[in-house]
């Protein structure tokens, strides 16, 4: 006799009866609800937020609290009344400095991205190509800086790129030089600390597709007479392609937007809209013209996303 | 003239051919593990040559080392009479079909195949040509267009074959070639290796662990253990004659029985067995010193069974079946001996059974025999 039957059978009937319809429930509906969780969690803390961003960015800023005009007010007479605006929208136009802070922030994701790849791709290959001990160590140094804050890691390259820190005493004492480089609060200071910053972002997706290259197509590559540039060029690269765009893509998106260092590294000399952004939220308190700023950012981060996509959907349509 | 023909075909017997692979004194040491200790080896043209061996026996390492993806930690490979120490792989007259036919996953069974061609800077057009050829032979033609996973595991192997068929290598070097596929695709390709082989005139080194598979296919086998060889030779020679017990035993099976030689004369060599009570009289041209340890291998196949005892042979047994295994086209017995040791005798079915009665049944007493001719004396 089936033990499990027997206790269902002593069970009582009702508890017997929910417990049995619930295993029915959770059987023949997992799939809905393992998708459900995180769907419900996006609508309610992505798509929901998104959309109030939308409506503030069409209403106009005034001295209030919150310090913008309502979407639809009712009037005395009972009857509703919207009001939508596209100033904000058309401003950014007509202002030469919000074109300008998306195209050089775009300029600077644009850059460092292509440097974290040159840096990355052949430290991503190495950590792949290592044997199994030294793999594991390469991969847990990739890591370890998120251990430490952020923040505490950008401060830290204010006091190394500083007039008087740390690679300027340096090279004074050394003798190099005889007055301290600007680094400090440039372009410069800026693209180092987003290249070192998001270094890790572009090694991990590299390694994990690099990883599941098979050794042998090298050789087969080799043995087929291709010397190993050719055979990078023709096998190695077409391959990895998939974790070049990954990587691009996590370096790229967050970069375009990066308040941090712009703002610690770069102060007032680098414009990216990342801090004009923050400016007019924090410092003008134009919530509709930030939320605008912000929507127009996600438009020109999509856009590449959605490209992507497209080839991705080809590739595979000519598989 | 009937001889010379006969030499063409066993360029190894005539002591004046150049060898097409000449392996001189190769080591190969990874840390302190030795893969290949020492070797020689001279492989001719046309040959098709097996090295044969367990896991680990260095076979795939001789056979990276001709290929050069391993440098030789001492020694030298000649190819075609050129030192191949500083030619890199991709420089060689040689190439590869991989275990794993490594074909690349992002390009059609076309531009696999072209590849090769395509890093010669041949014309566009040649290189059209020679790869319709080569995929007509390998009968491929309407699956060009298709991507490695999109083809059955039997289709890929032949766009490996033709791949590396392709460039017309002096030398085509196959790693397990056959050890992905089912019996039935292993044995159909077996034969279109051997046709293409014959057709082309290539020499081929075939890596492989299955014996039957380097029996069929070779010219000539290696057996390997521990980075050396234990014997070369024809795949008959190699079954028939083997020089050690780990040959034999690897080579097909073999029942051996341990023994002191009490007699040696000029053509046969007597051995008695201790522990079975017995001597044996078995062929032997060199003699043997008197009280040397030795082993009778005989093959399962070579054994016949009868339910009386024989007059005037000397090597005969006694057993009892504990087993019998029908095969279909063999039977075979396993039948235990005085001193418990069980015997391996394959018998072919030439008569079918009648009714549900065997020819020999279990426990039945038998008695085991084999001609003098049938065994071999055993050193080590």
């Amino acid at each position: 006799m089936n033990p499990v039957n027997h206790a269902n059978h002593s069970a009582g009937p009702l508890v017997n009866r929910l417990l049995l319809r619930l295993v029915e429930l959770l059987q023949s509906r997992w799939k809905v609800i393992v998708v459900g969780i995180p769907f419900f969690w996006l609508l309610l803390f992505f798509l929901a937020p998104f959309i109030i961003v939308i409506k503030v960015s069409l209403a106009e800023s005034i001295i209030a609290s919150p310090p913008f005009s309502p979407l639809y007010e009712r009037a005395e007479d009972g009857a509703l009344s919207i009001r939508v605006i596209f100033e904000n929208y058309s401003y950014l136009w007509e202002d030469d400095l919000y074109i300008n802070s998306y195209i050089n922030s775009v300029k600077i994701a644009s850059v460092s991205t292509v440097c974290c790849l040159l840096i990355g791709y052949p430290m991503a290959y190495c950590i792949a190509r290592s044997n199994p001990t030294t793999k594991n160590i390469l991969l847990m140094l990739v890591i370890l800086p998120f251990w430490t804050s952020f923040l505490l890691r950008v401060y830290a390259w204010m006091g190394l790129l500083a007039d008087q820190g740390t690679i300027n005493s340096l090279l004074i004492w050394l003798g190099v030089i005889d007055e301290p480089i600007r680094m400090l609060y440039s372009e410069l200071a800026v693209y180092i600390g987003i290249v070192y910053s998001y270094l890790p972002f572009m090694i991990l997706p590299l390694y994990a597709n690099m990883e599941k290259l098979d050794v042998t197509l090298d050789e087969a590559a080799a043995d087929l007479g291709a010397k190993p540039t050719i055979a990078f060029l023709t096998v190695t690269l077409p391959l990895t392609l998939p974790g070049i765009i990954a990587g691009s893509l996590l370096v790229f998106i967050p970069a375009t937007g990066e308040f941090v260092i712009p703002d610690l590294l770069g102060g007032g000399n680098v414009l990216m809209i990342g801090r004009i952004l923050s400016d007019e939220f924090n410092a003008n308190s134009d919530w509709p013209l930030a939320s605008a700023v912000a929507i127009v950012l996600l438009i020109v981060l999509v856009l590449p996303m959605v490209l992507y996509q497209r080839i991705q959907a080809r590739e595979r349509g000519n598989l | 003239m009937s001889q010379q023909t006969n030499d063409s075909h066993r360029p190894w017997l005539d002591g004046d051919a150049e060898p097409f692979i000449k392996i001189r004194n190769v080591t190969k040491k990874f840390g302190e593990f030795t893969a290949v200790d020492n070797i020689d080896l001279d492989i001719y043209k046309g040959e098709l040559f097996s090295l044969l061996g367990g896991s680990g026996c260095g076979k795939t390492t001789l056979l990276r080392m001709l290929a050069g993806f391993e440098p030789p930690s001492s020694g030298t490979i000649y190819i075609d009479g050129v030192d191949m120490t500083d030619v890199p792989p991709y420089a060689r007259p040689i190439n590869m079909m991989f275990q794993s036919y490594a074909l690349f996953p992002h390009m059609t069974v076309e531009q696999n195949v072209a590849y090769g061609l395509k890093r010669d800077k041949i014309s566009k057009d040649e290189i059209t040509r020679r790869v319709d050829e080569i995929l007509s032979m390998v009968e491929l033609s309407d699956f060009i267009k298709r991507k490695p996973h999109q083809l059955s595991g039997g289709q890929r192997q032949r766009v490996a074959l033709a791949r590396a068929l392709v460039k017309r290598p002096k030398v085509l070097l196959l790693d397990e070639p056959l050890g992905a596929l089912d019996k039935r695709l292993r044995e159909q390709t077996q034969f279109e290796l051997i046709n293409i082989q014959d057709d082309l005139g290539v020499t081929f080194v075939v890596v492989t662990h299955d014996q039957e598979e380097a029996m069929t296919l070779s010219t000539r086998m290696a057996m390997m253990d521990a980075g050396k060889f234990q014997q070369i030779g024809t795949p008959a020679e190699v079954y028939e004659y083997p020089e050690s017990r780990l040959v034999a035993n690897f080579i097909g099976s073999a029942n051996m029985f341990e023994g002191r030689v009490s007699q040696s004369g000029p053509d046969h060599v007597i051995v008695a067995s201790k522990a079975l009570g017995v001597e044996f009289n078995t062929e032997h041209t060199n003699s043997i010193i008197e009280g040397t340890k030795v082993w009778i291998a005989v093959r399962p196949e070579k054994i016949t069974l009868s339910k009386m005892p024989l007059d005037a042979i000397t090597n005969q047994l006694k057993g009892v079946v504990v087993d019998i295994g029908y095969n279909g086209k063999t039977s075979t017995y396993r039948i235990r001996i005085s001193n418990d040791q069980i015997i391996e005798v394959s018998v072919p079915s030439q008569k079918r059974p009648k009714g549900d009665r065997q020819l020999i049944d279990w426990d039945e007493e038998i008695y085991l025999n084999w001609d003098q001719s049938n065994a071999v004396v055993l050193m080590k």
